[in-house]
């Protein structure tokens, strides 16, 4: 793999922090969020701040900014923005700063935008605030940054609101305001983390030749490694506010100096597939030409129709793991809320243990409910914050009549079985982390000893120390129970760790169905060679510090 | 970073509530204020100097006296008796509207909120209710079934049940989207228990403060039927009653007004600040703001 390590030694520094502290002065014991953080940028280079969620990578970079939120307080060091410092800097100082000099986007585009102003508006408005330009000159700027942002059919994007446009364009229309005024420095904050990987792909390599153009210095915050490995020339590693290791990437990736750096990249994820395990002969799920389409419905006049799930079929025997795997809006979401009857399919066949549920109603499918549990994206959400542990693990059990003694003691076995303390049954989701809380809706899925288990992203959410360790606790549930796991996620990596078999979707349709190997390894169809080759860091093996062995991928003729 | 701190029971709302020394310095005096109105229309059979409706013809109209400290009203009547029992029903009739507008919307809400077949036509219905003016109702109920109190609750109730039902009915619109309540059904829970176990707690929050709304404009509007005539049968005294009998009065003795009119106004104003201060400390946007 090529890294992009290129030297800066001559390039002149666009801004330095020095021995940069951040305290909590109002909480007791004036917690410290910073210590002594020491970043150089220089002109032209990339530096990536990588680092687990709480590590202080965000607060560093809102620092520099001079956005602290008001409880965080700068206690001592320095940041020179090309030899100036910005800490004495009164407020209105800094305003003229931003944008101009330092300008920022971040990771959710939708929510950066006004979504009552045109865009173009937009970008013309930092004009308007940093530059006596007339408003043609304006127009005229605006347009040939969002040229250069390849916007397709500008005039039209310039017109329009921010909801009219796809995540990839909202993210290119934050660059474009980002850089019109030519800044220093660009801080990206994790600005590709909610766009699907092609798209991801697209972005990262617009930033590269924006800066390849401008000679702009970039401070990109990212949690993901493979990020770090295409587009970072320096990196530093943060954990608990401090700076545990800096250097070139190359050099960070091959021979990692700190244990915590060295677990870090240990626990990404290899994008090269486990091997399957044996199919067995007892098929506890078969779906078969599966449909949802949804509106079409309308009185006067029939509503458009968006065919979500397109004849889905797979069948999954009990052990085993599937994968589902795409991109946002493939209806890998759908075809999982139509298993578990959270929503109900327009037509096909949903075998569960030989009997079809697809059509059954919602008394009906009461006894079934027990066989087939899900474990959710968003572990803030997935548990009722209003009760204890106890009380979620066992309300399925006192749904199906289990005695509430017995079911508290089960309740009990089960959380040490997911890693947890017994006393956790008396406490409020609140009082755990994300990890934690996702192991307690594991326990609680479980608690019911389903035959199935949908796992809808269920560790796309965690950081990747913590989703190495769940992504172990299921599959041991797994061997221990017999469960088999039906797997959603957009994370090739993940799906190569866990998954026996992968089906590729894209619109609503399946496009590629096979084994992990194949599916991963050597792949059919264009679309599953796209979404792999878009795989951000896919030739380097982060486990072994060293590249990826040379897989051959299969030619299509 | 720093999670917001999370509700760790359906009752901390409540008990945030109560929590009095949370309190800013307006809140305090308003629960105060309020406390002593309430405690002095509860206590007002043994308070008052006098019976409320005895007439005595030789002390018609007099400022404050030996024995009537308020002075006296056109029919000799004690004020100070009449605007301390005119309370109690002033704010039995507010309550009452509050508690079964708060019940009956929080029920319709919720079928709303949770049944998609059941949403539309119970919001049109409600969207036509909503129409339906307060006097208006009371006035033409009154014609129908002649002055009571059931007559007066019903027709100030009517009206606020729509915006109760509209305001459960988005709160639980957006719970029911909750990968918590989505994991109950598949754990095979009763839609009885999801829609009280898990949903209800949610709409706590917003029913108290919209509650406090509903006590106010309930008793407000009672004192404005009454004034026109619409409302409780004048035997009865109410704030609206006094008042609206003092009318006549207004330029020789404007105090059989003032009282009255204090005492509502006072009353008002002080559930609207605790109310304020409620919904300001429910709501987590406004938290964080101010954190």
């Amino acid at each position: 793999m090529r890294f992009k390590t290129r030297n800066f030694d001559t390039s002149s520094v666009a801004l330095s922090t020095e021995d940069l502290s951040v305290h909590l002065p109002d909480t007791p014991g004036q917690p410290q969020v910073l210590k002594q953080i020491d970043v150089t940028i220089r002109q032209g280079e990339t530096v990536c701040l990588v680092g687990e969620s709480g590590s202080g990578k965000s607060v560093t970079s809102l620092a520099i900014m001079g956005l602290l939120p008001e409880a965080l307080k700068v206690t001592e060091g320095r940041i020179n923005l090309q030899d100036r410092d910005l800490l004495p800097l009164s407020r209105a100082q800094m305003r003229e700063l931003r944008a101009a000099r330092i300008a920022m986007i971040f990771q959710e585009p939708m929510t950066a935008l006004n979504p009552v102003l045109r865009v173009g508006g937009q970008i013309m408005e930092v004009m308007e605030l940093h530059t006596q330009l007339p408003a043609a000159e304006r127009r005229a700027r605006a347009i040939s940054i969002m040229e250069q942002v390849h916007l397709p059919d500008v005039e039209r994007v310039f017109r329009s609101y921010p909801h009219q446009l796809s995540g990839g364009q909202r993210q290119r229309i934050m660059i474009a305001m980002a850089l019109v005024l030519e800044p220093v420095l660009l801080i990206a904050d994790e600005p590709t983390t909610a766009l699907d990987v092609t798209t991801q792909q697209q972005i990262l390599s617009l930033i590269e030749e924006l800066q390849a153009n401008h000679g702009t210095a970039v401070l990109f915050i990212t949690h993901d490694m493979g990020v770090v490995a295409e587009i970072a020339d320096t990196v530093y590693v943060m954990k608990h506010g401090e700076i545990v290791e800096h250097g070139p990437v190359e050099h960070v990736l091959r021979q990692p100096q700190a244990d915590y750096t060295r677990d870090l990249l240990a626990s990404v994820p290899s994008l090269s597939p486990r091997p399957a395990r044996p199919e067995g002969d007892e098929i506890v799920l078969k779906v078969e030409a599966l449909n949802k389409i949804y509106g079409g419905g309308g009185i006067l006049k029939k509503l458009p129709q968006t065919h979500a799930a397109k004849e889905v079929s797979f069948t999954l025997t009990r052990g085993r793991t599937l994968g589902i795997v795409g991109e946002s809006g493939s209806g890998k979401s759908t075809v999982a809320r139509c298993i578990m009857r959270l929503i109900d399919p327009t037509s096909g066949r949903i075998m569960l243990d030989g009997q079809d549920i697809a059509g059954l109603s919602r008394n009906a499918l009461r006894p079934h409910r027990k066989k087939l549990q899900v474990v959710f994206q968003d572990p803030m959400r997935s548990l009722n914050p209003r009760w204890t542990i106890a009380e979620s693990l066992i309300e399925g059990p006192l749904n199906y009549g289990t005695p509430r003694s017995e079911a508290m003691a089960e309740a009990a076995r089960m959380l040490t079985v997911v890693g947890l303390p017994e006393n956790a049954l008396k406490r409020y989701p609140h009082q755990f982390s994300g990890g934690q809380r996702q192991r307690i809706a594991i326990a609680r899925a479980v608690m019911m000893r389903p035959d199935v288990l949908v796992a809808d992203e269920a560790v796309s959410a965690l950081d990747v120390s913590v989703q190495a360790q769940v992504l172990k606790l299921l599959e041991q549930l797994q061997d221990e129970l017999g469960i088999a796991i039906v797997f959603i996620t957009h994370d090739l990596r993940v799906a190569a760790q866990i998954c026996d078999e992968v089906i590729v979707m894209q619109r609503g349709a399946v496009v590629e169905h096979g084994t992990a190997a194949e599916v991963l390894v050597s792949p059919a169809h264009a679309y599953t060679r796209s979404l792999i080759e878009a795989a951000p860091g896919r030739m380097w093996d982060f486990q072994n510090f060293k590249e990826m062995p040379e897989v051959t991928h299969a030619n299509p003729s | 970073m720093s999670q917001a701190p999370q509700p760790s029971s359906a009752m901390q709302p409540v008990l945030r509530v109560i929590g009095l020394p949370h309190l800013g310095i307006g809140p305090k005096i308003a629960a105060l204020v309020l406390a002593l109105i309430v405690a002095a229309t509860i206590l007002a059979p043994w308070l008052a100097p006098h019976d409320p409706l005895t007439m005595d013809p030789l002390v018609r109209l007099k400022g404050p006296m030996e024995g009537h400290p308020l002075g006296t009203d056109n029919y000799g009547r004690d004020i100070l008796s009449r605007v301390l029992i005119g309370g109690r029903l002033s704010l039995v009739i507010g309550i009452a509207a509050a508690v079964v507008s708060v019940i009956l919307g929080l029920v319709i809400g919720m079928i709303a909120g949770f049944f998609h077949t059941a949403d539309a036509i119970i919001m049109r219905m409600m969207d036509a209710l909503m129409a339906i003016p307060a006097i208006l109702l009371a006035i033409a109920l009154v014609a129908l079934n002649g002055p009571s109190v059931g007559s007066v609750i019903a027709a100030i109730t009517i009206p606020e049940i729509p915006r109760v039902v509209r305001l459960v009915r988005a709160v639980v619109l957006g719970a029911r989207e909750e990968p918590y309540v989505e994991a109950a059904i598949a754990l095979g829970s009763s839609t009885f228990k999801i829609l009280t176990r898990h949903l209800l707690p949610n709409t706590l929050a917003p029913l108290i403060v919209q509650g406090t709304y509903i006590l106010a404009s309930a008793i407000l509007t009672e004192a404005i039927l009454s004034f026109l005539g619409a409302g409780v049968s004048t035997e009865t005294p109410t704030w609206g009653n006094i008042m609206a009998e003092g009318r006549q009065f207004f330029r020789i003795k404007p105090d059989l007004i003032l009282y009255p009119g204090v005492m509502l106004s006072l009353c008002i104003l002080s559930i609207n600040l605790l109310g304020d201060a409620a919904r300001d400390m429910l709501d987590p946007r406004l938290k964080k703001r101010a954190g």
